[in-house]
C-alpha cells in the first residue's frame, strides 16, 4: 500500500507538469471560483477555445483518445495524472465537458471511422462545442420513454419534438440526439441515435432559469429539422445501447467532480460563529454533526483512491462513480443547510457582504438540488447500485413488452 | 498509486477465510452464545498455530511478524465469521501495548505466551458507565500495587494478563497485571453479546508493573491502532450481514415477487452498500497510516472507527427489519450480528466519543 507513482507514472507527471508550467498560470489562493451556471459570454467561450487549441496543438487534449485522431492514446491513469496536474493551474471555464466527457467517447465507441474522422478532430481541438439532447419534458429518469420523432424521407430524417435540460445549447455547433424512429415496438427497441447540427433550420433554443437564477440549461424545440442519414450513429433501433455509453460517461464525469473538500472548512466556520457567546465548535452537537460530514467526505475521497488504484492496475473502475454522486450530493446539501443554520437568523441572507463565508453555503444550498438530479436522480442511482452491483431484481414495469404507442402516459398537461 | 492490499496479503486473507469457513460457521458463534464456554478454545488454538495472535510480534518473541496490514486482513475475516475468540482485546490492544511500551523483561515475559495463545490479554480502562476513554482512572497505583475496580473488561474472566489504566501520583499510566496473582478478583458480567465475555475486575493491592513509556500520546496512539484494526473486523462483519440479508430478500416472496425487487427495500440495501464501502475505504486509509507510521493516523483512525461502527450497526438494524418476524427470533442468526455490532461499537469508546476526538484532532492539526 503506497501513494507513490510508478516510475512510468512519475515520468509522465513530470512531462505534464513541465508543459503546464510553460503554458498556464499557477492557481492563486483566490482563484477557486464558485462559477455555477455563469453566463457563457463570447469572451468566456473564445478563451476556453484558445486554451483547448493550445493543448491540442501540443498533444495534450483528450489524451486518452487515439493518436491518429489527435489524441495521445494515453492510459486512464495517465489521464488522472494529467487532470491532477492541470487542477493546479488557472484554467478557463470548461465548456467542453459534455463534448469531451460524453459525446467524444460515444463516437469513439459507436461511430464509423468516417464519422470519427469528420467530428473528433474539431471536437478535440475546441473548434466545435457539443451538447446533449436526451431528456424531454416527459422523459427524465424513464429516458427510454422519450417521444421526439424522426421519420425517414429519402436519405434524410425529419425530426419533431422537444428536448430539455440541454446545457450550453446556444454556443454549440453539434449535438447528440436520441429520437423515436419506431413507436410500434417496445420502447427501448424503437430509438435511434443521431448527431445534429445545432444551426439547422427548425431548431429553437430557449434558456431555462434555475432556482439560483443561473441559466445553465435550455429547452430545445425541433420543427421539421432535417438530419442526413449519414449522421446516424449505429443501426436504426440501436439508439438505446448507444445512449447507455453516453450516460455511463456522464455519471463518471459528474461523480468525479464533487467538491466535497469544502466540508472540511466547517470546523473553521464553526469556530468563527458564536452560539450564546461561545464558539459554535465548542458545542458537542455541532462537533458531532461536523464530524459526521467529514467522515463521509473523507470516505468518498478514500474511495476515489481505490478507484485510481484500479485504473493504475489497468482494471475497470468499479461502481463507485454512482456512489460518489449519490452520497456526495446529499452530503453537501445537508452540510450546507447545517452551515446556514449555524449562522442563526443570518442563515437566510444571500448578501455577500453581510453573510458569513460570503454566502458560499447559501449558494451551494441553492445549487445542490440540481446536482441530486443531474445525470441520474438519487433514486435512479440507488436502482443502479441495487441491480447492477448487488444483483437485486428490477421492479415490476407496467410498460414491459408493450409497444411504445400503447404505453399509458398520464393525463395531458 | 497502490491503495490496495498486496497479493500476498490477500492470500493470507483467503487462508484465514478458508479456515474460518471450515471451522467457524455461525453455529460456532451460537454455541458459545448459548453454552457454558466463554470462548471457542480450539479455534483460539488454531488461530495461534497460523500465527494470528503473533501477527505483529517479532520473531525473537515467537511471533510471525507479518505486520499490521496482514493483521488487518485477519481482523476482517475474524469479523466476517463472528468467530467467538478473545482476539481483538488480546491482539489489537494488550499485545500491541507490550510491543510498544514494554521493557525487554516485560516483552520476554508476555509476548511469547500471547503470540502462541497460551496467554490471553485484555485491556481494562473504564470503570463506570459513561466512560469511553482512559483519560481518568480512580484505580490507583502505589509502590507497585494496584487497587481499584475496572469494568467492563472484555474477556475479563478468561484473560491471563490485563493492561490496566490507573493513576499514580495524579497521572494516568498503563500497568501490566497478571490476573492469576493475589489481590485480583473477577466477576463475570452478563454480556449484550454472549458470544464474547465481559467481566468486572477488582484489584486489592495486586502486583503490577508500569509500562514506562506509555504517556498520554502513546496511550492515544495505542487506541488508534486498536480502532483501526477493529474497523476491519466491523467492515468484514457488516459485509457478511449484508450478504445474508441479500440472500434472504431474494428468496422471500411477497405480493408475487421477491421482496428484494421492491424499491422500498432495495434502495435501503443500496444505502447500506454505500455505507460499507465508505467504511472500507476509511479503514484502508487508516491502515495505510498505521503501516507507514504516518501522523495522519490520529484523524484517520477516528474516521475509520466512526464509519465502521455506523456501517456495521446500521446494517444489522436493517438486517432484522428486512427479515421480518423471523429476523426477531432466537433461531435466526440476525441477532448474532446485531449483538456483535453493539459490542464492537461500545468496546473502544462510542462513535459519539470518537467524533469529539476527531474534531479535537482536526483543530490541533489546523493550529499546528
Amino acid at each position: 500500500m503506497d501513494f507513490n507513482d510508478t516510475p512510468e507514472e512519475a515520468a509522465f507527471r513530470a512531462e505534464a507538469r513541465t508543459w503546464l508550467e510553460a503554458n498556464a498560470q499557477p492557481l492563486g489562493p483566490d482563484d477557486e471560483g464558485r462559477n455555477m451556471g455563469e453566463l457563457l459570454t463570447p469572451e468566456i467561450v473564445s478563451t476556453a477555445q484558445a486554451w483547448q487549441k493550445k493543448k491540442a496543438d501540443a498533444g495534450w487534449a483528450c489524451i486518452t483518445w487515439p493518436k491518429e485522431l489527435g489524441g495521445r492514446s494515453a492510459t486512464p491513469m495517465e489521464n488522472v495524472i494529467w487532470n491532477e496536474e492541470q487542477s493546479n493551474f488557472k484554467l478557463p471555464n470548461d465548456i467542453f465537458s459534455i463534448g469531451i466527457g460524453m459525446c467524444g467517447p460515444t463516437l469513439l465507441t459507436h461511430g464509423t471511422q468516417e464519422q470519427q474522422e469528420r467530428w473528433i478532430p474539431r471536437l478535440l481541438s475546441g473548434e466545435d462545442v457539443w451538447c446533449q439532447l436526451f431528456s424531454e419534458p416527459n422523459a427524465g429518469s424513464d429516458l427510454a420513454g422519450l417521444r421526439m420523432t424522426a421519420v425517414k424521407e429519402g436519405d434524410e430524417w425529419v425530426v419533431n419534438g422537444q428536448k430539455i435540460w440541454t446545457s450550453g445549447a446556444q454556443i454549440c455547433e453539434w449535438g447528440i440526439l436520441v429520437v423515436r424512429t419506431d413507436p410500434t415496438v417496445v420502447k427501448h427497441a424503437g430509438l435511434s441515435y443521431f448527431v445534429v447540427n445545432m444551426k439547422s433550420p427548425g431548431i429553437e433554443i430557449r434558456p431555462i432559469t434555475q432556482i439560483n437564477k443561473a441559466q445553465g440549461f435550455n429547452e430545445v424545440f425541433f420543427s421539421d429539422v432535417r438530419i442526413p442519414d449519414d449522421q446516424r450513429i449505429s443501426e436504426i433501433g440501436n439508439g438505446w445501447s448507444v445512449a447507455l455509453t453516453t450516460l455511463m460517461n456522464e455519471r463518471q464525469s459528474i461523480g468525479s467532480g464533487m467538491g466535497i473538500g469544502a466540508l472540511e472548512d466547517l470546523v473553521q466556520f464553526a469556530s468563527e460563529i458564536e452560539i450564546d457567546g461561545e464558539p459554535a465548535i465548542d458545542d458537542r452537537q455541532v462537533r458531532e454533526q461536523i464530524a459526521d460530514y467529514i467522515v463521509k467526505a473523507r470516505g468518498l475521497k478514500n474511495t476515489s483512491l481505490r478507484t485510481l488504484t484500479a485504473l493504475s492496475k489497468g482494471l475497470p473502475p468499479g461502481p463507485e462513480a454512482s456512489m460518489g454522486k449519490l452520497v456526495g450530493a446529499v452530503l453537501q446539501q445537508e452540510a450546507s443547510s447545517f452551515a446556514m443554520d449555524l449562522a442563526g437568523t443570518s442563515g437566510a441572507l444571500l448578501d455577500e457582504e453581510a453573510t458569513p463565508a460570503s454566502a458560499a453555503w447559501q449558494e451551494r444550498y441553492l445549487a445542490l438540488p440540481g446536482l441530486r438530479i443531474a445525470g441520474g436522480t438519487d433514486e435512479v442511482l440507488r436502482n443502479i447500485i441495487a441491480e447492477r452491483v448487488m444483483g437485486l431484481p428490477s421492479d415490476a414495469r407496467a410498460d414491459k413488452g408493450v409497444a411504445f404507442r400503447d404505453i399509458p402516459s398520464g393525463p395531458p398537461s | 498509486m497502490n491503495f490496495d492490499f498486496s497479493d500476498e496479503q490477500k492470500l493470507l486473507q483467503q487462508t484465514a477465510r478458508d479456515y474460518l469457513e471450515a471451522n467457524s460457521p455461525l453455529a460456532t458463534c451460537r454455541a458459545i452464545l448459548e453454552g457454558d464456554q466463554s470462548y471457542a478454545a480450539d479455534l483460539w488454538k488454531g488461530a495461534a498455530e497460523m500465527g494470528w495472535q503473533g501477527a505483529v510480534v517479532q520473531e525473537q518473541y515467537g511471533g510471525a511478524e507479518f505486520g499490521h496490514l496482514e493483521l488487518a486482513m485477519i481482523a476482517y475475516e475474524v469479523g466476517r465469521s463472528l468467530v467467538p475468540i478473545p482476539f481483538g482485546p488480546s491482539v489489537y490492544v494488550a499485545t500491541e501495548a507490550i510491543i510498544r511500551f514494554g521493557s525487554d523483561a516485560q516483552k520476554n515475559m508476555w509476548l511469547p505466551k500471547l503470540a502462541e495463545g497460551s496467554a490471553i490479554g485484555t485491556f481494562a480502562f473504564t470503570e463506570k458507565p459513561g466512560q469511553n476513554g482512559p483519560s481518568r482512572a480512580d484505580a490507583t497505583v502505589s509502590g507497585g500495587k494496584i487497587t481499584g475496580t475496572k469494568m467492563p473488561v472484555a474477556d475479563g474472566a478468561d484473560a491471563n494478563v490485563a493492561i490496566v489504566a490507573a493513576s499514580e501520583n495524579g497521572e494516568v499510566g498503563l500497568y501490566v497485571v497478571a490476573l492469576d496473582g493475589e489481590g485480583v478478583s473477577r466477576t463475570a458480567l452478563d454480556s449484550f453479546d454472549m458470544s464474547r465475555g465481559q467481566a468486572k475486575l477488582s484489584f486489592d493491592s495486586a502486583a503490577c508493573e508500569k509500562l514506562d513509556s506509555a504517556d498520554a500520546a502513546g496511550i492515544a496512539k495505542l487506541l488508534d491502532v486498536a480502532a483501526t484494526l477493529q474497523a476491519f473486523e466491523q467492515v468484514g462483519a457488516a459485509e457478511r450481514a449484508l450478504e445474508i440479508t441479500r440472500e434472504f430478500i431474494l428468496g422471500r416472496y411477497a405480493f408475487g415477487k421477491p421482496i428484494g425487487a421492491f424499491q422500498a427495500i432495495k434502495h435501503r440495501m443500496a444505502d447500506l452498500w454505500c455505507k460499507i464501502e465508505i467504511a472500507r475505504s476509511n479503514a484502508y486509509y487508516a491502515a495505510w497510516a498505521l503501516a507507514n507510521d504516518d501522523p495522519e493516523l490520529s484523524t484517520a483512525a477516528a474516521i475509520a472507527r466512526i464509519s465502521a461502527c455506523e456501517a456495521f450497526e446500521d446494517t444489522t438494524v436493517e438486517m432484522i427489519e428486512f427479515h421480518g418476524g423471523v429476523g426477531y427470533t432466537w433461531e435466526y442468526d440476525c441477532h448474532l450480528f446485531y449483538r456483535r455490532a453493539k459490542l464492537l461499537s461500545s468496546s473502544l469508546g462510542t462513535p459519539k466519543y470518537w467524533k469529539n476526538l476527531l474534531i479535537d484532532r482536526l483543530q490541533a492539526q489546523a493550529a499546528a
